[in-house]
């Protein structure tokens, strides 16, 4: 096991290497040069050629790319120095870059938005099991009634309407038409200044991907349960005399649990690597809502960290996954 | 043969009560094309200390049958009528909650297939410790873990102790059916139902694992019912037969009875169709014709008419249009057969043992 987290550490770091590099090449090749952005914003929309001369020089876009790649590398691990235009920054380790809107360091800001994002997942993610496993484990119990194929038939409606005009429509007659009290101010507030604002002010976003995503997850759930119930070892487990409710949930959902902890897995990551519609939606400042701001403004320092940002996060609760997979299930051996 | 054989199924033997009656039995499924009726009236006792042998193709209704001893059919999508006592207690229409202290103790299951019938996830010795647990609820967690390696131990497991902490998927095969003759008996059942468990093994195991409940089945002095294809398992295992087809049953006796003086056609097909690897003395392997019927719509009058070699014997469209009648066979009253040939025990003798088994006809002769 320790050894499988080691070698999937090391093939994870690599794979971060090359999306690092990846991005990084792209936005060197990108159509316009990368100085434009910074060019055209410091000077108010008019940007010379020599003034974008001398952005491109003082920010070594005109030295060779893997030279470049070189410097953001070592500013990782142990920072560097960033220029642009006639200011020098002192970028510290690990050094993502400076934002070309606000001159702050990337990491700083991106610390900054992290609370706020793994509230909105952590939140989300809690509803999509606890609505969509027990009603998923429900419907398969109730297999073929009529009120599993009402719950299975307005879950497919939920789920086609896309998201986020699902989302937007929540906070349109919640929060502006019908003024419910208690959704009226959405954002995001420090848990540690007022834990009933946090609440409030993140519930709605919490519900809209909590319903939403738990009809994927009762879709999931029951056709998980329903394999799981067909299999011998449930007739086994009643052929010993045991209560409906151990052989459903100690015997069946035990089963079930494991196809749905790997979607589960990799959904959250998805979440923790920034909800864009949610955030945007309900205002809540987090690593979503930050890197949309970023592509508006041309922001490259940041587009490139956030990008960087969501693999590290896919690579980690994947490697969760695998994980968590090899304790649920016994016959799988990590190696 | 003799009378004093067969007497002893007619009657209670000196070994004591049966353990299961089951009377008329059916049990029907409704399906969107109509009724399946998966058995039906079917009647036989199992003494205790006593072994009944159940079988027939697949989907002849033994599985069924058994299944529904231990009431495991889903009341909404089943029809069960007529009459199962066990040890005197009317099954049929038993409420969920007192069917469930009957299920695992008094009458326990052991199924075919011990790898997808054990749970993947969870330790053997859990496994059996739960099965004791939900019917000794005074019991201690530490209890039911000693009498599950007590079981583990009884039924051949090396090191039980150590073993006791393996998943399904670390035993072998035959460990595997071991562990689940253990969890059976571990509430030392009245009845127990094995079925095909030895289907999924190997001959040599296979041979184990009977030697095995036998054993087992002196020590702990319950009745087995135990339901196969295989003629060899019964012929090891079985004080008594019965023969099922399309969910009646077509011939029931004593095993000796059975396997000597069969007298329903189907029995002599299941008899002509046992591979015979010692023998090299030219018997044949013969196999049934055709396919098991359709539940659905099965063949008028005798079910196995439409495979049946020996229909020409019958005058008229006896055969075709009226289903034949359990009645006692030429031997005796305790050997009762589903057939409307006259005269089957001579047929027996000069047309079918002479194609199987050459030399025994001859020294009938």
């Amino acid at each position: 096991m320790f050894a499988f987290i080691v070698k999937r550490l090391i093939s994870g770091v690599v794979v971060v290497a090359l999306v690092s590099m990846a991005i990084f090449v792209l936005f060197w090749y990108g159509p316009s040069s990368p100085a434009q952005p910074i060019c055209d914003r410091e000077t108010s929309n008019r940007c010379t050629p020599e003034r974008l001369e001398v952005y491109e020089r003082t920010l070594g876009y005109q030295n060779p790319v893997w030279k470049e790649y070189g410097k953001f590398v070592k500013g990782v691990f142990v920072g560097r120095e960033i220029t642009i235009g006639a200011t020098t920054y002192q970028c510290d380790a690990p050094c993502l870059g400076y934002s070309f809107r606000t001159k702050q360091p990337v990491t700083e800001e991106m610390i900054e938005r992290m609370p706020a994002t793994f509230s909105v997942a952590i939140g989300g993610a809690f509803l999509y099991l606890l609505l969509g496993v027990p009603i998923g484990v429900a419907a398969a119990r109730r297999r073929g009634s009529l009120a599993d194929k009402a719950l299975v038939s307005s879950f497919l409606f939920i789920s086609s309407v896309p998201y986020y005009l699902f989302a937007l429509l929540m906070w349109l007659y919640l929060t502006v038409k019908f003024e419910i009290p208690f959704f009226a101010e959405t954002g995001y507030f420090p848990f540690t200044d007022n834990p009933a604002k946090w609440f409030s002010g993140l519930f709605l976003a919490w519900l809209a991907l909590g319903i939403f995503g738990c009809t994927q997850y009762t879709r999931f759930t029951r056709g998980a349960m329903v394999e799981a119930l067909s299999e011998d070892y449930i007739r086994t487990a009643k052929a010993k005399g045991l209560p409906p409710r151990t052989v459903v949930y100690r015997h069946g959902l035990r089963a079930a649990l494991v196809p749905i902890v790997t979607i589960f897995g990799i959904d959250f990551g998805t979440l923790l690597a920034g909800t864009i519609f949610t955030e945007r939606i309900f205002d809540i400042q987090g690593i979503g809502w930050w890197g949309l701001q970023a592509v508006y403004g041309r922001d490259l320092p940041v587009v490139s960290a956030t990008a960087l940002f969501s693999a590290v996060v896919l690579i980690i609760s994947n490697l969760i996954v695998d994980v968590i997979y090899s304790i649920l299930d016994p016959r799988v051996r990590l190696s | 043969m003799t009378t004093a054989q067969t007497s002893a199924t007619g009657t209670p033997s000196l070994r004591g009560e049966p353990i299961l009656v089951v009377e008329d039995l059916s049990v029907t499924f409704p399906t969107e094309d109509g009724p399946i009726t998966a058995v039906q009236d079917l009647t036989y006792t199992v003494e205790m200390g006593k072994t009944l042998g159940i079988v027939g193709e697949s989907g002849s209704g033994k599985s069924v049958s058994s299944l529904a001893v231990l009431g495991l059919h889903d009341a909404k999508s089943s029809r069960i009528t007529g009459s199962i006592r066990v040890g005197g207690t009317e099954v049929v229409g038993l409420s969920e909650s007192q069917m469930r202290k009957l299920r695992g103790n008094r009458v326990s299951m052991i199924f075919q297939d011990a790898l997808a019938a054990l749970h993947p996830f969870y330790k053997i010795g859990g496994q059996l410790a739960e099965a004791y647990l939900v019917h000794h609820p005074d019991a201690s967690k530490r209890d039911a873990r000693r009498k599950a390696i007590e079981m583990l131990d009884r039924v051949g497991i090396p090191q039980p102790d150590r073993r006791v902490d393996d998943y399904p998927h670390q035993f072998s095969g035959g460990m595997r059916q071991r562990a689940m003759i253990a969890m059976g008996l571990i509430n030392d059942p009245s009845l127990l139902i094995a079925d095909e468990p030895t289907t999924a093994l190997d001959v040599t195991v296979q041979a184990q694992i009977l030697d095995l409940l036998q054993d087992l089945q002196r020590e702990f002095d319950s009745a087995v019912i135990i339901i196969t294809h295989d003629l060899g398992v019964i012929a090891e295992m079985a004080d008594d037969v019965l023969v099922m087809y399309a969910g009646r049953c077509v011939e029931y006796g004593t095993t000796k009875e059975i396997l000597t003086h069969p007298e329903m056609p189907y029995s002599w097909g299941l008899l002509s169709s046992i591979p015979d690897v010692s023998n090299e003395t030219g018997g044949r392997l013969i196999p049934i014709p055709g396919n098991p019927p359709s539940l659905l719509s099965p063949p008028s009058g005798c079910a196995f008419h439409p495979r049946c070699a020996h229909r020409d014997k019958v005058p008229g469209d006896l055969c075709t249009e009226k289903l034949p009648q359990l009645t006692p066979a030429s031997s005796g009253t305790a050997h009762i057969k589903r057939c409307h040939l006259a005269n089957p025990d001579q047929v027996f003798r000069t047309e079918v043992l002479p194609m199987i088994a050459p030399d025994l006809a001859e020294e009938i002769r």
